[in-house]
């Protein structure tokens, strides 16, 4: 299983876009002064040519993306997720979405664990504001070998993608032999009866840790970890509903318009069960270590096990 | 611009503005002010200036043409219909449900559309993405990007701008169409626009300022755009809101307001009678 090291899906990001690129003149890439945070300064260096530095301007940088598209290129535009999704929320929905163009957005620093930065930097919103987009597909991995995957499946479907990356550096827990990406699939990762957990992103792998210790205290929970938040995975969340009779969701990002409600949508129409959301309850967050906010917030494995634990007696 | 050239082009924008009032009135809604204004510029672009075949409207080597203030689109779409685009029967449909011509251009359901567009500020940007590819390529194709006046309160045009000097891109030529108003009154009243032209150029943009009523003074600008090197370039065309429709002309009012049935008979009457005098 995985290596050891541990490493940001910013910096995955930013490799996985140098692999490609190799066999791939066409895709370029785009950022908004953020080149050494957002981690495209790996594909600047070698691409200098094909890298595009637009400065502090996510809107601008959307539409001169929108542009590329249109004359054959596949552009990678990448900024904070705050940035990324929210200063240039228009320019997606009306440049990028509404003629579907074939432009890739990666907003890295995404949720809480940005850490010291604070609330101004902490986007729990993204996945929110992209899913509302037609057409627009919200892809969040969970480890590097889901990055790097997840980065291939973006440059090979054709049309407007958003890609959540994270800050903080994480084990991986995928195992790279036997690893499969497909857009809109969900991966089971553990198999259980008395409820279904659904992560997605960074959270996967800590409520991989919470599940598994819950096992020794006699809570037999399934994981699935839900890569893609849209177009989400109904197969599995109905099928999850129908065998374990009820659900919690488990994401970094506000409770509201994020996976848990993405997964409430599938269940209150096509098999009602109760469905606990996990994540950000609506508020802001603050300035403090990555790794102590997600103590904070309840998103730690410990966390988790507690809060999973609490709802299943 | 030769006298039979020019009076051809002449008839030419006077049909495209009977287009555009054709589509607005039976729409029941649009924007025959800046269309009216913006209508010999497009023309000119569309039967001189640029490199397109309409039967082969996604020719990768095309020039690029992006109506950033897109409400003025009746006026792109009689372009597009003289020119063999798409029949003119789609015009009478404009804004219609299940229409091909949207309220605003739509590049996926239009021929000879090369970017959606309407909201302002957007498509200066997405020009800017087109100019780059060029340069990315190696081609040889210009874009062109229309804005209006007040179009130019978004800071995204000036975003772009930055963008535009700084990589260089003397294959974008801007045209910002100054027709002096918008929704609201005089742009000058409304956000104080001027001095536009130095604007412009502390950008870094060569600035060409014209009477964009003109086909001389058009063709003028457009041949010494394509000899800037370097830089990008900007054509501040003074024109006449409502051009052509004498009741509409320099008035405010007609920024987004379709005419009635009489109003619309007069229009056409003048269109009309401009297009015999051209052709007497």
């Amino acid at each position: 299983m995985g290596e050891t090291k541990k490493i940001a899906t910013r910096e995955s990001f930013g490799l996985a876009l140098c692999e490609l690129a190799k066999e791939h003149p066409e895709i370029v890439v785009l950022d908004a002064d953020l080149a050494a945070a957002t981690k495209t300064e790996i594909f600047k260096k070698a691409y200098p040519d094909r890298f595009f530095d637009c400065g502090i301007a996510e809107g601008n940088m959307i539409g001169v993306a929108a542009g590329l598209a249109s004359c054959g290129k596949v552009p990678f535009a990448a900024s904070f997720a705050m940035f990324a999704t929210g200063r240039a929320y228009e320019q997606i929905r009306n440049s990028v979405g509404y003629p579907h163009l074939n432009v890739k957005i990666a907003g890295s620093h995404a949720g809480i664990t940005v850490g010291e930065d604070g609330a101004t930097h902490q986007c729990c919103e993204d996945l929110a504001l992209m899913r509302t987009i037609p057409g627009m597909v919200v892809l969040n991995p969970a480890d590097h070998y889901e990055m790097t995957e997840a980065v291939k499946a973006a440059f090979a479907y054709n049309g407007p993608v958003y890609i959540r990356l994270g800050r903080l550096a994480i084990d991986s827990f995928n195992d790279p032999d036997t690893y499969q990406f497909e857009i809109g699939k969900g991966i089971q990762l553990k198999d259980g009866s008395d409820v279904t957990v659904i992560a997605t992103g960074l959270v996967v792998n800590e409520a991989l840790k919470a599940v598994k210790a819950l096992e020794s205290k006699g809570i037999n929970a399934r994981l699935i970890n839900m890569h893609t938040i849209k177009p989400i995975d109904k197969d599995i969340i109905i099928k999850a509903a129908k065998e374990t009779g009820r659900i919690i969701t488990v994401e970094e990002h506000n409770i509201i318009g994020g996976l848990g409600e993405a997964v409430c949508a599938v269940t209150s129409e096509y098999c009602p069960v109760p469905v606990k959301r996990i994540g950000i309850e609506d508020v802001y967050g603050h300035s403090g270590p990555a790794l102590g906010l997600l103590a904070e917030f309840g998103l730690d494995a410990a966390g988790l096990e507690k809060k999973i634990s609490e709802y299943v007696k | 611009m030769n006298k039979q050239e020019l009076l051809e082009m002449q008839k030419t924008a006077c049909k495209v503005r009977m287009h555009t009032i054709e589509g607005v009135f039976n729409a029941k809604s649009g924007h025959p002010g800046g269309s009216l204004s913006a209508a010999d510029m497009i023309t000119y672009l569309y039967f001189k200036e640029m490199k397109v075949d309409p039967s082969r409207p996604d020719d990768p080597s095309r020039d690029r043409f992006v109506l950033s203030k897109g409400h003025c689109c009746p006026a792109l779409y009689g372009a597009l219909v003289e020119k063999g685009y798409f029949p003119a029967d789609e015009i009478k449909v404009l804004r219609h449900i299940g229409a091909m011509l949207q309220g605003h251009p739509d590049m996926k359901n239009t021929p000879g559309i090369d970017m959606s567009s309407g909201s302002l500020g957007q498509g200066v940007s997405a020009a800017c993405g087109m100019a780059l590819a060029a340069k990315y390529d190696n081609a040889d194709y210009r874009v062109y990007a229309m804005l209006g006046d007040g179009e130019c309160e978004e800071g995204q045009v000036w975003e772009a701008a930055m963008f535009a000097s700084h990589y260089r891109l003397d294959n974008l030529c801007l045209i910002v169409d100054f027709n002096g108003l918008q929704i609201d009154g005089n742009v000058n009243d409304v956000a104080g626009l001027e001095p536009i032209d130095s604007k412009f150029e502390g950008f870094g943009f060569e600035v060409i300022k014209i009477d964009g009523n003109n086909f001389d003074e058009i063709e003028a600008a457009f041949h010494k755009a394509r000899t800037v090197k370097g830089k990008p370039t900007v054509i501040i065309a003074k024109t006449v809101k409502g051009k052509g429709v004498s009741y509409m002309e320099n008035q405010v009012g007609w920024h987004g307001k379709a005419p009635n049935a009489d109003e619309y008979q007069t229009a056409m009457d003048e269109l009309k009678a401009q297009l015999a005098a051209l052709e007497a």
